[in-house]
């Protein structure tokens, strides 16, 4: 008993110790914000008084900024802070201002939960969220019970939007893996096809099925269809030969560009230099650090955003992202920058005010959304039906002198 | 003095179930004043499922002395097996009957993969049995990805490669999609039934632990050949103390999977990060301290919950917490030195 | 001609294994615990040859030799500060569990420092590849380096160990603390010396596993950190050879699994394999067997 009490004392007493810390932390991590970067909210504060009593729509972010996945939620993280303070400076939505708060949920279902019920607590009004596929449908099944509108910037699996206040704004897995066949098909890219996919992963599994569904109508022969698992990603020697002894002309990476990278130098050291070709989830392999451009020379991929392309917008997103942040934004960037402005577009056409509930703010964001058409990083014209999923054009992209041409 | 250790045990086992109702009865007055936040109200099935993954791997590592890192591959099993039979039985029998199925479905269903895997796994020792439940683990969760099981009018259909080599006919339905896993598993778990779970798992171990196969299973752990040779039939109550750990477990799979709609086995929730999160459970609680256990369970989930507020040093400041509470609680110069102050306050007390 | 080819490939995985499970064998030898940080000590070294040669434009040699250094100091932090004051705890999990939270500990502060965004890693290696067959084959210039290094750490370790007064006292630690001390041998500091011994190792290591496989995460160590741990048990932890033999193996076994079982289940298929060899000698391909005492 008494060993117990020790235990429980010492316990308690590093929970409370670590409490003291959290404490410290949070101011730190507060006068931080304050200082580097024009924090919401300040702004949120400063543009508030103007409105009076008005406040500020509470938005809400989560996704993975520790844990394996991080780059892809600090990415969203980063360009939805981005847009936000940009439409703060510019007044707003419907003249309030946005406070943004994002939180981590380490690409784990549970946390992700956690996250949401923390911004919950936190006054959220409309959830920006979550960043990856099996997140996404969990807390979605929380959302549709509360009655939150949530719009999913790159949850990109079947249902993530099945209930209807859920919306997205990447294209749904299916859309990718059959618009990608078609394109091959219909512009006789190749004639012999080898798949690598991540089996272990939702994005990439979804994908490369209904890819091998679609292909069955199209052209060509799927030679080889190889397996990956997030235990073991580091050497691809295998597939790549098995692509190779096949005779595939042109490699199908239905995958994230960190293991698109490898393939690419593995594939090189063995000299095989098939076309490779991706979805979006490809993009960003030119901004890895310190990457050989040179091997990704002639790699295909259907996005609908490329960091290099040369309109005003993705310009001046793609110079501010950089000064602030330091590195290139990637589709999971893109997708978020959009969304925040989505939500803009959609609140002002529905006239949606701070003081309303969050299910008064999600019946009216909801109608609003199938009626407003974007013009975003990724894509002009984008319009949502009530089903949740975007209406956009796929750009063909191909990689030529270390940088993305249209196809 | 026999009598007196009776009594001791039994005072020390009600204390346990005490806290837990106690802890029970906190949260259902909170939660009627409604004085909860919306985090710990999503919080509360998780810290069960947490709490009960400790101290059914304290059966394993403090009782029966072996260390297990493939605790997540029972839990992973439980909660597939649970969730399929619901997702199959949903609207075919009642709410309540069927989650208590799937309950029990869980539980036997990682009780077999217990003896299965405890068979050859407990002829190890020491680090070798861990590296091999670690190994079983893993190949759990490997073949679990890889698992699709679809139904139509035909019966079901299993495939290891693609949920295409199914051949489903147009109205069949793709109920585990590899690593897509299940979806819209029913939503029937709740903080009572959570509590109600912990409570039965208490029963069970404390009353093992406190039996005649109980002391049995500690006399392999302190002395295998000892209790060997007094006739203690070793592989038996290995495998008994392995098997009732692996379907507690089991259990909180299935509660696991009830309590979110998605389940998927990533390394995250099912993988060897998993089982080791439960061990460090148990080690910081004690080993072999069932109450230390559900202790630690509970601070170590809430932990990077209440440390939200640091953004990007979340994850750090958990890490240092965590060390500095290993070194607290486990180092003899640590252990001297609390020691020492106690005894400095009782003498001053004794001074006034 | 693929089978060889396979084989080739599955013999580059197996020397980066092994090049990690011969750090992780020496520690488990003689202070008999996982070092579940020594993948995250291995990404740290990778971290700091990326730093000096790809951000600073320093020589490659130089980066090494840097990483060495860093790598061999943190070992030895590590050491003192979370393993020492457990070393005679009533349980030897303890100090496994605080392992792990060096291993958390250390992916955090590199992902503060370096952030999510995945590094290109430029390969320190400029031998270029052995072309046999007609280009057929191709042996990378990686995968002679980090045979040729794993086979020169083998053997320097095996005769520090059996030669050197050093190694000596490591036996003799390894065999019996309390009576290693009462022969004179300061045991601490000889524990201090394997972990930097180990952790220097790691720091090599790391930029073999990043020069083979460029890419850098704050992660990229805990992966082949429990592979290579699996690898060490496979030939016997503890022993120096084995770790070498069991690194191998192992990158043959997954490299055919994948290539002629299925390349969705290689984690399952080299697992199963371990399973089978620890049953049948349950001790490793080279371990000891202890004769258990009453």
């Amino acid at each position: 008993m008494k060993k117990f009490n020790k235990v429980m004392s010492v316990v308690m007493a590093s929970a409370m110790a670590a409490a003291l810390f959290a404490g410290c932390g949070n101011a730190d991590a507060g006068t931080q914000a304050a200082d580097s970067e024009p924090a919401t909210e300040s702004v949120a504060s400063e543009a508030g008084g103007d409105s009076a009593a008005a406040g500020a729509f509470k938005i809400g972010g989560i996704g993975p900024t520790t844990g394996s996945a991080a780059v892809y939620g600090v990415a969203v993280q980063n360009a939805a802070q981005l847009a936000v303070d940009e439409i703060n400076a510019a007044g707003g939505i419907n003249g309030v201002p946005i406070e943004f708060k994002f939180e981590d949920d380490e690409c784990d279902a549970e946390k992700s939960v956690n996250a949401y019920n923390t911004l919950k607590d936190w006054g959220m009004q409309m959830l920006m969220g979550t960043v990856t596929s099996g997140c996404s449908v969990a807390v979605s099944e929380n959302t549709a019970q509360d009655n939150m509108f949530q719009l999913t910037p790159s949850g990109s699996s079947v249902d993530c939007v099945k209930y209807d206040n859920a919306f997205r704004v990447c294209f749904s897995d299916p859309n990718q893996g059959a618009a990608s066949a078609l394109y091959i098909g219909e512009n006789a890219i190749a004639s012999k096809i080898a798949v690598i996919y991540d089996s272990s992963d939702i994005y990439s599994s979804g994908i490369y099925e209904k890819f091998t569904a679609e292909a069955a109508n199209q052209p060509f022969e799927i030679v080889s269809a190889e397996a990956f698992t997030a235990d073991n990603k580091t050497d691809f020697s295998v597939q790549l030969q098995k692509a190779k002894d096949a005779g595939a002309e042109l490699v199908f990476l239905p995958i994230y560009y960190t293991e698109a990278s490898l393939i690419l130098s593995q594939a090189s050291t063995m000299g095989y230099s098939p076309i490779f070709f991706g979805c979006d989830g490809l993009d960003g392999i030119l901004n890895v650090e310190n990457f050989d451009t040179s091997l990704a020379e002639g790699v295909m991929l259907l996005t609908p955003f490329a960091a290099d392309a040369e309109d005003e917008l993705t310009k001046n997103f793609v110079t501010t992202y950089k000064e602030k942040f330091g590195d290139t934004p990637n589709q999971f960037a893109a997708d978020a920058y959009d969304a925040i402005y989505a939500i803009k577009a959609a609140g002002e056409k529905a006239g949606i005010t701070p003081d309303m509930d969050m299910s008064a703010i999600c019946e009216a964001m909801k109608g609003a959304m199938t009626e407003i058409t974007l013009d975003g990083l990724t894509g002009v014209g984008m319009t949502w039906d009530a089903s949740g999923e975007p209406n956009k054009a796929p750009k063909a992209v191909q990689i030529k002198d270390g940088v993305y041409t249209a196809m | 003095m026999k009598k007196m250790n009776i009594t001791k045990t039994t005072k020390n086992n009600l204390i346990t179930y005490l806290m837990v109702l106690l802890a029970y009865l906190a949260v259902q007055m909170l939660l009627l004043t409604g004085n909860i936040s919306s985090l710990m109200k999503g919080l509360l099935v998780p810290l069960c499922i947490y709490v009960m993954l400790a101290i059914s791997l304290n059966l394993t590592v403090g009782i029966l002395g072996e260390l297990s890192l493939g605790h997540a591959g029972f839990m992973c099993v439980g909660a597939f097996s649970g969730a399929f039979f619901s997702k199959c039985m949903d609207g075919l029998m009642p709410d309540s009957l069927r989650f208590l199925a799937a309950l029990l479905i869980g539980a036997a269903v990682a009780g077999i993969f217990g003896i299965l895997i405890g068979i050859p796994v407990l002829r190890l020792k020491g680090d070798y049995l861990a590296i091999v439940t670690l190994a079983f683990g893993e190949i759990i969760k490997n073949l679990v990805n890889v698992l699709y099981i679809g139904k139509d009018k035909n019966g079901f259909h299993f495939s290891m490669k693609d949920s295409i080599s199914l051949h489903l006919d147009a109205e069949g339905q793709v109920i585990v999609n590899g690593a897509q896993g299940i979806t819209g598993t029913p939503h029937d778990a709740s903080f009572t039934i959570g509590i109600i779970l912990i409570f039965i798992s208490l029963f069970i171990i404390l009353n093992l632990i406190n039996s005649r196969d109980g002391r049995a299973i500690m006399s392999i752990r302190d002395n295998r050949i000892a209790a060997e040779s007094i006739g203690i039939n070793i592989t038996k109550y290995k495998l008994m103390a392995f098997s009732i750990s692996a379907s507690i477990a089991g259990v909180a799979g299935v509660l696991y999977a009830h309590n979110l709609s998605t389940l998927t086995a990533l390394p995250k929730n099912f993988g060897y990060n998993m089982s080791i999160m439960i061990l460090v459970f148990v080690v910081l609680g004690g080993i072999g301290n069932i109450r230390g256990s559900i202790i630690s369970a509970i601070i170590l989930t809430l932990l990077p919950e209440l440390l939200r507020g640091l953004s990007d040093y979340r994850m750090l400041i958990y890490a240092i917490v965590l060390i500095a509470m290993m070194l607290l609680n486990w180092s003899p110069k640590a252990i001297e030195w609390k020691e020492g102050l106690k005894r400095h306050s009782k003498k001053e007390k004794e001074v006034k | 001609m693929s089978f060889i080819s396979y084989l080739i490939n599955g013999i580059s995985l197996g020397s980066v294994y092994a090049i990690i499970a011969l750090g992780y064998t020496m520690v488990y030898g003689i202070a008999k615990m996982l070092n579940f940080a020594h993948g995250d000590v291995i990404m740290v070294g990778g971290f700091a040859v990326f730093t000096i040669v790809s951000t600073l434009g320093l020589p490659p040699v130089l980066g090494i030799l840097v990483a060495v250094v860093v790598c061999t100091a943190l070992g030895m932090l590590i050491e003192r500060v979370a393993y020492k004051p457990l070393r005679n705890a009533s349980s030897p999990l303890a100090v496994l569990i605080t392992a792990i939270g060096v291993s958390y500990l250390l992916q955090n502060v590199a992902l503060l420092i370096f952030g999510a965004n995945t590094k290109s890693f430029t390969s320190v290696v400029t031998i270029s590849p052995l072309k046999l067959a007609d280009g057929q084959l191709i042996i990378s210039g990686e995968t002679i380096v980090t045979i040729i290094a794993g086979i020169i750490i083998m053997v320097c370790l095996t005769l520090f160990v059996n030669k050197s007064k050093a190694g000596q006292a490591m036996l003799a630690v390894s065999e019996d603390k309390g009576a290693a001390q009462l022969m004179g041998i300061n045991v601490n500091g000889t524990i201090a010396l394997t972990f930097a011994i180990g952790s220097a190792l790691a720091a090599v290591a790391g930029v073999l596993l990043c020069s083979a496989y460029p890419s850098l995460t704050p992660y990229t160590g805990a992966m082949p950190g429990i592979k290579a741990f699996v690898a060490a048990v496979f030939g016997g932890i503890g022993s120096i050879p084995g770790a070498m033999i069991g690194g191998i193996l192992l990158g043959i076994i997954e490299i055919l699994g994948k290539a002629y079982i299925s390349s969705q289940m290689a984690d399952a298929i080299v697992f199963a394999v371990l399973i089978v060899v620890l049953l049948v000698k349950p001790t490793g391909i080279l371990g000891k067997n202890i004769q258990e005492k009453v």
